[in-house]
């Protein structure tokens, strides 16, 4: 039998331990799991590589796991936007690093990386600081640089709607980020608003197929 | 400048490029004006980067969805037809060429197309770059708003770029407070100008030389 549930959302970031790299799904705070962020900052884990767009406001979501000082290295192409507060003492004790990057390229990374790819030429940032040192390639008289795939332990994704198989729907603008997320991850966790029975998601209407997802933990929001 | 256009007059210039049926990418900031002044009997797509096409204006106040949210996070509306696509599918769209046009905010245009845009040097924070890049460098058309000068009065069309690069050679035409300026084999060509400006004081404001098409006053 195929069941992904888990009754709480402490039993599905427990398996996550330090010196992971996850990849948080969200735009500003749109899509964001708050809740499986909220119980990663409670366990006792350091050294996490993030991979997000931002780096969360206020004291939701990633913002949580600066304040713990569970980070030590950010993937994003937007962290320092208002309200990251907890990011930015964080950043500026010295205990995160940053690897700035475009979020087009930032959200291809991760597809590829969920895709078998190793990498890709992309035209996006060539020639500018972003990219420097990097393979370079002109292919039809346009620059490109070479960006690798970006393949992580966990991802930690929002849903809309899940199933028992770990069949994912999202709502409107919360899907962003998520989709790739989960396809890039060894090991995808979602929380969901609502659980519902098999079927109910109809084959047409699944975003994300459960064959990316690991478990699933329902949170109303 | 109390000579050049308010930033309504600039909006609707702007907005006035857009062919019927074109899909339009909107920068956060000034760009964001732009969305109000699409002359009518025209059908313009606008798509923002974390994943709409078909993106609405704000909504009315209480009628707020916390799900639909433009590249700035603000609440949005969704126009009937709309799609929702993912971020990878979303900057496919865009280096794809599917936008007839992305309109960007601006620090720096040189006059070989070079735009800066993302990071003023010497200011402290890691700073952040989020889609710029990848609409500067997808976008058919890159059209830059912005005012003609800083604050203090300095040229932001210049010679080259000083700041970091956003993307290398890729703005199509500048929209300023006293100016429409085309980007023509390496050089600033205005095309319209502020009714109450010369030619040598919109010089003067510009930190490269300037040509003037036949249409320019």
């Amino acid at each position: 039998m195929i069941d992904k549930r888990c009754a709480s959302v402490e039993e599905a970031v427990s398996v996550i331990h330090s010196g992971s790299v996850i990849a948080v799904g969200g735009f500003g705070d749109i899509g964001v799991p708050l809740a499986l962020c909220a119980a990663l900052a409670r366990l006792d884990v350091c050294d996490l590589t993030i991979v997000s767009n931002n780096a969360g406001t206020g004291e939701n979501g990633l913002a949580l796991l600066f304040k713990h000082h569970c980070v030590s290295r950010l993937i994003a192409s937007f962290p320092s936007q208002a309200g990251a507060d907890h990011f930015m003492n964080a950043w500026k004790q010295g205990e995160v690093q940053v690897e700035l990057t475009p979020q087009g390229t930032l959200a291809e990374r991760l597809r590829a990386g969920g895709s078998g790819l190793a990498g890709f030429f992309t035209p996006t940032g060539y020639g500018t600081e972003l990219t420097l040192g990097r393979e370079t390639r002109v292919v039809n008289g346009k620059g490109h640089v070479y960006e690798e795939a970006l393949r992580v332990d966990f991802a930690l994704v929002q849903a809309d709607r899940a199933d028992r198989y770990g069949n994912l729907r999202y709502r409107l603008a919360t899907r962003n980020f998520n989709p790739v997320m989960a396809m890039a991850a060894r090991h995808t966790i979602a929380q969901t608003r609502q659980l519902v029975a098999l079927g109910d998601i109809g084959p047409d209407d699944v975003h994300t197929a459960g064959v990316h997802v690991d478990s699933v933990v329902e949170v109303r929001t | 400048m109390s000579t050049g256009w308010t930033d309504e007059e600039l909006a609707r210039r702007v907005a006035h490029e857009f062919p019927d049926g074109a899909c339009v990418n909107l920068g956060i900031g000034l760009p964001t004006l732009v969305a109000r002044y699409v002359p009518e009997g025209r059908e313009v797509l606008f798509h923002s980067e974390n994943g709409l096409v078909g993106m609405g204006p704000a909504p009315e106040q209480g009628q707020e969805d916390a799900d639909v949210v433009n590249a700035g996070k603000k609440p949005v509306t969704l126009v009937p037809g709309a799609a929702i696509v993912h971020q990878a599918d979303s900057f496919s769209l865009i280096r794809g060429g599917r936008l007839f046009a992305t309109v960007l905010g601006g620090l720096q245009v040189a006059c070989n197309g070079d735009l800066a845009n993302w990071k003023i040097p010497g200011t402290p924070g890691v700073g952040g770059v989020g889609g710029a890049m990848d609409l500067a460098a997808g976008a058919q058309r890159v059209f830059v708003m912005m005012r003609h000068t800083d604050k203090a009065g300095t040229p932001k069309l210049v010679q080259e770029c000083t700041f970091p690069l956003t993307a290398k050679a890729c703005v199509t035409s500048v929209f300023t407070d006293l100016a429409v300026i085309d980007l023509i084999d390496g050089r600033f060509v205005v095309r319209e100008m502020a009714a109450a400006l010369t030619r040598a004081r919109l010089q003067e404001a510009t930190g490269a030389p300037l040509s003037f098409a036949a249409s320019a006053a």
